[in-house]
């Protein structure tokens, strides 16, 4: 594609001036440059996450709670067990509750609503879900069901908070996949005589499974990040529990409590803790990219 | 159809008995309620979160509250100025950092890279967006944050004459940072949306820039960037619209100092950061106020975004002409065929 070469020697006219060429060297220079400059955060990012993660991973530090305990130097202060296993069940509950809803409404947008005004209020809508900053699904969750209910914070309510946070991630990346599915398919089947809820169960859906799945796995990456919708509806505490009912810990709002700690060690407990959540975030990644490899859409 | 449906006697060949048309109705009512609900609840949200911030409007007055330039909870005054200025200032960094090398890489991957090296690339910078913001914010305060701060301090002293920049001491967590950071984390999305739109420039105008002799930097500044401005504008805005709304690492970076902005490198404040803050100890109007902070960032994020869904919208629109009439003509064959179906029942 390097045509300028061409024209040099006997097409003296046709040439490219030094001026132009000078310009041209410095605008790709500089872009290549910024290139580079984005990929420094990563690299810098990933190099002191695994330096001082990596030594703060001790035999015990996944399989004790953290204790609180900072004053004695020779006190442990324990590890995130009950972080990893608050995440896990609140992102679980979350999901439970956002994808069924969000295929659901992704299905009816593609198969029922397609362009009318009402499909497309919907969609507005969803695409306003998208946008709403995170604490600000923390505090609604917080007004309805704490102030609202009168009770305290609880994991399930964390879990609302996810959910509607997935919410709007599942639908569209589910709608665009469903768009994706060839309507000779569907039309092949009514043709046959399937009716519509049968197309759905079993032509659209299947077809349009793996795509579905890489865009569930990167909402749930997204959840599992995130610390602002927690802090106000499952709060913090150190004790591992499976009651969804009471205070649950999580990985992001420990990380974040021990990032404003002013002792050491527990900083130090912070960088294994975040070690952890990137790695589970880049796991869910990764098995997204996977999937979305075998999808015979797109 | 009408001849298929006459052979069957009594009931058509191609009718369904009644019982088996039901999960047809209860699966399109169903989802169509489910639909509805998700509008009932985003207004509900809205209804609820204005009646929580009501107390602080009524005592400050909607516009007292946003251009009061006085946050004193202990002393009961709750003018939000000095957070909307401080959200301002480090999403306005943020697009001034983010964006100019969003939109390089952009290029790079989609027009100048050898063709190996473009998917690596794109999953390299897609891979900042899987990184938690309160991870960015550990690895700002503790990594960034110090190692920059020489180099702070020496803008700071160099540039001392102009306001805002210089003059002023330079703090660990400060309005910087925050700004620098929250450009590393809007430059996935930014670039996504840049490169998405740079792939739907017709071959056909950067061969006929090249045709006429034009350098690769020239066909990218006349055949590219003009095609693509109004996508990539659109991206950059839904790149304001979440370095608005960020909170974690906003609030760990940003150093928690209500009072107004004095100079870059200062502490400083967000609407969002200071809900993460102060909200755990709130009461009664402060609470409120701290409810109609969080009404406040909603309605600035919808503004922004949906500026920035109207440009995204029209880039999207300009490239898919064709092919989306494909697929309108595809989806009215599917509804003839349903009512035709239909209609033999």
């Amino acid at each position: 594609m390097s045509a300028p070469a061409a024209a040099e020697g006997t097409l003296e006219r046709l040439a490219v001036s030094p001026g132009r060429r000078r310009r041209d060297r410095f605008a790709r220079g500089s872009i290549m440059a910024a290139t580079a400059l984005a990929l420094v955060p990563l690299a810098l990012i990933i190099y002191y996450l695994l330096k001082k993660g990596l030594s703060a991973w001790s035999g015990d530090f996944f399989t004790t709670d953290p204790t609180g305990n900072t004053f004695f130097k020779n006190a442990s202060i324990g590890g995130v067990k009950s972080a990893i296993l608050g995440t896990i069940e609140m992102v679980a509950l979350a999901s439970a509750i956002s994808i069924p809803i969000g295929v659901g409404v992704a299905v009816w947008l593609v198969e029922y609503g397609r362009q009318s005004a009402f499909a497309n209020t919907v969609r507005f809508f969803i695409d306003v879900l998208t946008g709403v900053p995170s604490i600000v699904f923390g505090l609604f969750v917080y007004i309805t069901l704490i102030v609202g209910t009168g009770t305290s914070y609880a994991g399930w309510k964390g879990s609302i908070a996810l959910a509607l946070l997935m919410l709007p991630v599942v639908t569209r990346s589910a709608e665009v996949i469903l768009n994706l599915v060839p309507n000779e398919l569907r039309e092949s089947a009514l043709a046959l005589g399937a009716p519509r809820w049968r197309v759905v169960g079993r032509i659209v859906l299947p077809t349009a499974l793996p795509g579905m799945v890489t865009g569930i796995l990167l909402a749930v990456a997204r959840a599992a990040g995130e610390t602002a919708p927690l802090l106000f509806t499952a709060a913090y505490t150190h004790e591992t529990t499976t009651n969804l009912g009471s205070f649950m810990n999580s990985l992001p709002v420990q990380i974040y409590t021990d990032v404003t700690s002013p002792t050491p060690r527990v900083v130090e407990r912070a960088w294994g803790a975040a070690l952890a959540l990137v790695t589970l975030i880049l796991l869910l990644n990764l098995v997204a990219r996977l999937v979305s490899r075998r999808s015979r859409l797109a | 159809m009408e001849a298929a449906t006459a052979t069957g006697g009594g009931r058509g060949v191609l009718s369904r008995p009644p019982l088996a048309r039901l999960p047809d109705g209860a699966l399109r009512w169903g989802l169509t309620i489910l639909a509805a609900l998700i509008l009932a609840l985003i207004v509900y949200f809205f209804v609820q979160l204005f009646g929580e911030a009501k107390p602080a409007f009524e005592k400050q007055g909607v516009f007292g509250f946003i251009f009061d330039n006085n946050w004193n909870p202990s002393a009961g005054h709750y003018g939000a100025l000095p957070l909307v200025v401080g959200t301002l200032i480090t999403s306005g960094l943020a697009l001034l950092i983010g964006v100019p090398v969003a939109v390089a890489a952009a290029l790079y991957a989609s027009e100048l890279s050898p063709r190996r090296l473009r998917g690596p690339l794109t999953i390299l910078v897609e891979l900042l967006a899987a990184v938690p913001s309160v991870v960015y914010g550990l690895w700002g305060i503790f990594y960034l944050a110090p190692n920059l701060k020489p180099a702070e301090e020496w803008v700071s002293e160099t540039f001392s004459f102009i306001p805002f920049i210089g003059g002023g001491t330079v703090t660990i967590p400060n309005c910087f940072i925050a700004g620098l950071v929250l450009a590393i984390m809007i430059l996935p999305i930014v670039s996504a949306i840049s490169r998405e739109v740079m792939s739907t420039v017709p071959p056909d105008h950067k061969e006929a820039a090249l045709a006429l002799g034009a350098t690769r930097w020239e066909m990218i500044r006349i055949a590219v960037l003009p095609y693509c401005r109004p996508g990539i504008v659109g991206g950059a805005m839904l790149g304001l619209g979440r370095a608005i709304g960020e909170t974690i690492a906003v609030t760990i970076l940003i150093g928690g100092s209500t009072k107004m902005v004095e100079h870059l490198f200062g502490q400083s404040n967000s609407l969002a950061a200071v809900i993460a803050n102060e909200f755990g100890e709130a009461q009664g109007v402060h609470r409120s106020a701290l409810f109609a902070c969080g009404l406040v960032l909603f309605v600035l994020t919808l503004i922004v975004n949906g500026f920035a869904r109207g440009f995204v919208v029209r880039a999207g629109r300009r490239s898919a002409g064709p092919p989306r009439a494909e697929q309108q003509i595809s989806t009215a064959a599917t509804t003839a065929l349903e009512a035709d179906t239909a209609a033999g029942a």
